[in-house]
């Protein structure tokens, strides 16, 4: 359960104030299927960071499963973003120089958990995208899809209640990208909420929840 | 973060970027080689020197006439001051825990033997000379136990004027003439080598009385003493004092226990050691800004990872422990690879010149591993700590 209550951000650009984001309130229920819309700096992204704890708001409160995380200090947000949330980028962000299992394990790693338990979920992730065949492959031997669904098994490792994805399918082709949202729309099934933001009207059509947003604020609503 | 995840995770980059890494250890092997070389060759230099001062034993003491603060000084300055003679050695004999004593008087003086000549060191000596400075027979005695004032015309030769006057002979039972007066030839001493430029073979040993006769002079040179190993130096100096006090009624003498002067010495060379050491510490440094400047730039190529990870949920420690680790590990493998050639340059210089003394305690090596891992440390720390607090959302936006 995600609710945002009169939360804004800005930044200070070159001596002057900007908002990026303007007195917004939401809440998301577990397991929504939420798209985000809207043009180039209309705050998007920032609400999407916002929410995966990358970034603080300048005012308002946000809470997460009940908790006020807005108060929770960079330590206590890292823990949080390890258990609570995944993460999914455009440019994937893989780690160039480890292998496709290992790229998986790296939240598993950092969340200290045992060998024998990283070992099985590993496993059964690669086995679950199709990447089993390309365990030891580094990044750049992967095709973009290939990349972007470990990107997606590396955000699902630490069974997140909250997938974020930025634009996923921006650097891949439309079929590939298509390949890629049916991957991310199957874990809500499974009651993890992906919020998704996207240029693409097609995709973003395809949430049962569809937000727009201009110049920091979310203009409209659509629920399917 | 388990530790061997950690090492695994640093190897990976360490692998990833192999020339720029065995560049950057280089620096550090090349800083650690310097020390362990340099401090090698001054602590050889130590032992050298100790061990040439040593060679007489070290429960040693010296006593001289005149009473002076400073090794050396001439006693012939203090009008009033007594001489030491031999009836003093021989008291000191009788102190308990002194173990042989021996007056000493040096001279020059001119030998004739077999109808050669020879100019060279007379020492008067009494019959421990060998035990007090360790010193040992190659053939016959050395002098007697006589009475000092009736001491006979007796000699032993230093291996050299043997070897000179008397190639190929057996000298004993030969007479020398030394200052116009014949002496009779009881034994060879074995070679002692040089000391300092002075050459212990080219002496001769007669009766301390009779070198007091030789030289014309009034009182010994020297009282060398030795104590035994288990005996307190304090304690055995001031009963020195006591007894010579009594006989001269006042302190008109000097003390130089062996100990004391080495002590001093082993100091001296301890700072040489630790100076050449430093010398070569330069060298390290610039292995640790070698670290410095190559993690610097691994955190401006990685920084997009650096915000991965932070979204992925690493915390700012783990992140700044990552980018230690790495640089930690740069230089301990420098360290490890520096220790190892170092020790190979110093030994196969031992073996092309092997009067160059080297010696690698293992101490050093510890800690100039410990030092190189420290220096990684401290190079890393800038770095890793921007690493650590680079806001993750700037940081994933860079490509």
């Amino acid at each position: 359960m995600i609710q945002l209550s009169d939360v804004s951000r800005s930044f200070v650009v070159g001596g002057q104030t900007v908002s990026a984001l303007r007195n917004i309130d939401l809440s998301i229920a577990d397991g929504d299927y939420v798209s985000i819309m809207g043009p180039s700096g209309s705050g998007k992204s920032t609400l999407l960071n916002l929410i995966g704890l990358l970034d603080r708001p300048s005012s308002g409160i946000y809470k997460l499963d009940g908790g006020n995380v807005t108060a929770l200090n960079d330590e206590q947000q890292a823990r949080v973003r390890s258990e609570k949330i995944g993460f999914v980028f455009q440019s994937f962000h893989l780690v160039p120089r480890l292998s496709a299992a290992m790229n998986i394990e790296l939240p598993l790693i950092l969340a200290g958990i045992p060998v024998d338990e990283r070992r099985r979920r590993v496993a059964q992730l690669l086995d679950n995208y199709g990447l089993t065949e390309r365990a030891d492959h580094r990044p750049d031997q992967l095709s973009g899809g290939q990349r972007q669904r470990v990107a997606i098994a590396r955000a699902t490792s630490m069974h997140p209640s909250v997938l974020l994805a930025d634009e996923p399918t921006g650097n891949l082709d439309q079929a590939t990208g298509r390949e890629v949202i049916n991957l991310l729309e199957q874990l809500t099934e499974q009651q993890v909420t992906l919020i998704l933001v996207t240029h693409d009207p097609v995709i973003g059509g395809r949430a049962k929840r569809q937000l727009h947003m201009v110049d920091g604020q979310i203009i409209s609503q659509i629920e399917s | 973060m388990r530790l061997p995840d950690l090492i695994r995770l640093t190897t990976s980059s360490f692998l990833a970027y192999r020339m720029r890494s065995f560049l950057t250890a280089l620096g550090i092997a090349i800083g650690i080689t310097a020390v362990i070389l340099l401090t090698s060759i001054g602590e050889g230099l130590h032992q050298f020197v100790l061990s040439e001062f040593s060679q007489f034993g070290t429960n040693l003491i010296a006593i001289q006439p005149g009473k002076t603060q400073t090794q050396g000084g001439n006693a012939g300055i203090f009008g009033s001051v007594r001489t030491i003679s031999i009836e003093d050695a021989e008291a000191l004999r009788h102190l308990p825990n002194v173990e042989y004593v021996n007056p000493s008087v040096t001279g020059n003086a001119e030998l004739r033997a077999n109808g050669k000549t020879r100019r060279t060191t007379v020492i008067g000596a009494g019959h421990d000379l060998p035990q007090v400075l360790s010193s040992r027979m190659q053939s016959g005695s050395f002098l007697p136990d006589d009475d000092p004032s009736q001491a006979r015309a007796q000699v032993v030769l230093g291996s050299k004027v043997r070897q000179e006057l008397f190639t190929g002979q057996n000298p004993l039972g030969s007479y020398l003439r030394i200052g116009g007066q014949r002496y009779r030839i009881i034994g060879v001493m074995e070679s002692k080598g040089q000391m300092l430029g002075f050459d212990m073979d080219d002496t001769v040993f007669i009766p301390a009385a009779r070198a007091l006769e030789l030289f014309n002079r009034p009182g010994l040179m020297e009282i060398q003493l030795s104590y035994k190993a288990s005996a307190e130096l304090n304690g055995v100096m001031r009963a020195i004092t006591n007894v010579l006090k009594e006989r001269h009624g006042r302190e008109d003498f000097t003390l130089i226990p062996q100990e004391k002067a080495l002590e001093v010495l082993g100091s001296v060379l301890d700072v040489i050691t630790f100076a050449v050491g430093a010398l070569g510490g330069i060298s390290l440094l610039v292995g640790g800004v070698g670290i410095l400047t190559i993690m610097t730039m691994a955190v401006s190529e990685r920084t997009a990872e650096i915000g991965l990870l932070r979204a992925l949920g690493a915390r700012e420690n783990q992140v700044l422990t990552l980018f230690l680790g790495e640089a930690m590990l740069l230089s301990a493998l420098g360290g490890l690879a520096g220790l190892a050639l170092g020790v190979v340059i110093a030994q196969g210089l031992h073996l092309f010149i092997p009067a160059l003394p080297v010696h690698t305690p293992w101490l050093f090596a510890v800690l100039a591993e410990l030092s190189a891992v420290s220096i990684g440390l401290a190079a890393g720390v800038i770095p890793a700590r921007r690493a650590a607090r680079l806001d993750p959302v700037e940081a994933l936006r860079t490509e």
